[in-house]
């Protein structure tokens, strides 16, 4: 089983020399640290941001310079700047290559639920909305089952959701699994020392096992 | 053209109960600090804020709220803010959630003379709600008008006497498509400078966006998460 640091591990592999990437809060944020180094990747901040570097050093700090969870950041070289409406554009016109974000449900037709619980404060959705109903590649960050310990993988999501038919990858503690609509959680790969009960029995939606199932190569 | 006023007090004089206001700013970052301050002070009510987001407790938009001067928030993320929390739960405030590149599309399309666009963001969600749909390529698409804001409130780098805009980093956000989409622009600066001083090549807003400029004075410029890593 892997903890936040190996689901963004694994996470990272995904990620090819080239891309664009905007990463969500949480997890996927995590990502940035396991990036192999080598790689020329951009990181797009949604408010306004193309080439996000590390945190500063205390006493850089710059009010000015945050990231779309309004922590202070850093530029890089080739770092562009610009507003929320071409920040939104060049998302909207597929520009961007992978899209990493978390969730508290997905169903097996790659819907997506993260923004709302009914009779629970409601925040917002931010820019979660824009971002899976435009990104090529979207890849959900998550754990399998919620804090309850109910399943988060579903046959449909039971939440609000933030988009349809979108989600291509999930990566949880226990598993790798590409949704393919009308087929279901294809298992890809399970986490080191799962076995394919056990992420059977976490996944309420269709587990599709097809042949032996690969160990993650997390290293 | 005269486009310089003195202060804050001056650059809002005509700002009344009931007034719809677009306010540059994400999150903490680039807030028209001066001008809020104002609101606050002048005391004017019932009005209707287009934000990305609500400010904090005790800064930015969270001002306004605690002095009860907001009806309505027009916004995509609105979670920092205790006193927000509690309007909203009370009834005393109304939330109408867009999704973030919906809210600042809205703005561009008023930029640009376009009664609405259409987008993908929130098809098949409860966003979609009563909205016209339309396919494009095999593709849905959502019905979205342009924001028909009486006022917008943004916060520059630089500004020259002409209403020229310069914005600093990640402060563009949403002061520039609010800047521009505005029917009266107000813009607060932290410098602001003869025309001519600005390089138009570096120009960001053109000034025939902006009706009013003025001066801030004493930007506080709060940090909402400052993060750090350690030098070595």
């Amino acid at each position: 089983m892997l903890d936040k640091n190996g689901i963004a591990r694994r996470i990272a592999k995904e990620v090819k020399d080239g891309y664009y990437v905007n990463l969500g809060i949480g997890i996927p944020t995590l990502v940035a640290n396991y990036i192999p180094r080598g790689l020329n990747v951009t990181l797009q901040s949604e408010n306004g941001m193309l080439g996000m570097g590390p945190f500063p050093v205390e006493g850089d700090e710059d009010p000015d310079l945050i990231n779309a969870g309004k922590q202070t950041i850093t530029e890089v070289p080739g770092t562009a700047y610009f507003d929320s409406a071409l920040s939104f554009g060049m998302i909207r016109a597929g520009k961007v290559d992978l899209t990493i974000l978390g969730a508290m449900e997905v169903s097996e037709e790659g819907d997506i639920a993260n923004w709302k619980i009914p009779g629970k404060m409601v925040k917002g959705m931010g820019g979660a909305m824009d971002l899976v109903a435009a990104a090529k590649n979207i890849i959900v960050a998550m754990q399998h089952v919620n804090k309850a310990g109910e399943s988060k993988l579903l046959p449909r999501c039971s939440l609000p959701l933030t988009g349809v038919k979108c989600v291509k990858k999930i990566v949880t503690e226990l598993a790798v699994l590409e949704v393919v609509p009308g087929k279901g959680f294809v298992l890809l790969e399970r986490a080191p020392g799962v076995t394919v009960e056990e992420i059977r029995k976490a996944t309420a939606g269709k587990l599709v096992v097809e042949g032996d199932v690969p160990e993650m190569d997390i290293a | 053209m005269n486009k310089v006023v003195k202060d804050a007090d001056e650059a809002i004089m005509d700002i009344t109960d009931g007034a719809t206001i677009m306010l540059g700013g994400f999150g903490l970052c680039g807030i028209p600090e001066n001008c809020i301050s104002a609101l606050v002070k002048k005391g004017v009510k019932d009005l209707t804020c287009i934000s990305n987001n609500a400010g904090v407790d005790d800064f930015g938009i969270g001002l306004m709220l605690k002095t009860r001067q907001v009806k309505k928030m027009i916004s995509s993320y609105v979670g920092e803010n205790a006193e927000f929390e509690r309007q909203l739960l009370s009834g005393e405030l109304e939330v109408d959630l867009i999704p973030q590149g919906t809210l600042a599309t809205r703005c561009m399309a008023a930029a640009y003379g376009m009664p609405a666009v259409w987008v993908r963001a929130g098809v098949g969600t409860e966003v979609a709600e009563g909205k016209e749909v339309r396919n494009f390529g095999g593709v849905d698409y959502l019905l979205e008008y342009a924001f028909d804001a009486p006022f917008a409130i943004v916060k520059a780098w630089k500004g020259d006497t002409h209403g020229n805009l310069v914005f600093r980093k990640t402060t563009r956000n949403f002061n520039m498509p609010m800047a521009m989409g505005g029917k009266i622009t107000i813009a607060e600066v932290e410098e602001l400078v003869p025309a001519g001083a600005i390089d138009p090549d570096h120009v960001h807003v053109p000034g025939i966006y902006v009706h009013r400029i003025f001066q801030g004075k004493q930007y506080e410029k709060r940090i909402e998460q400052r993060t750090v890593r350690s030098k070595s």
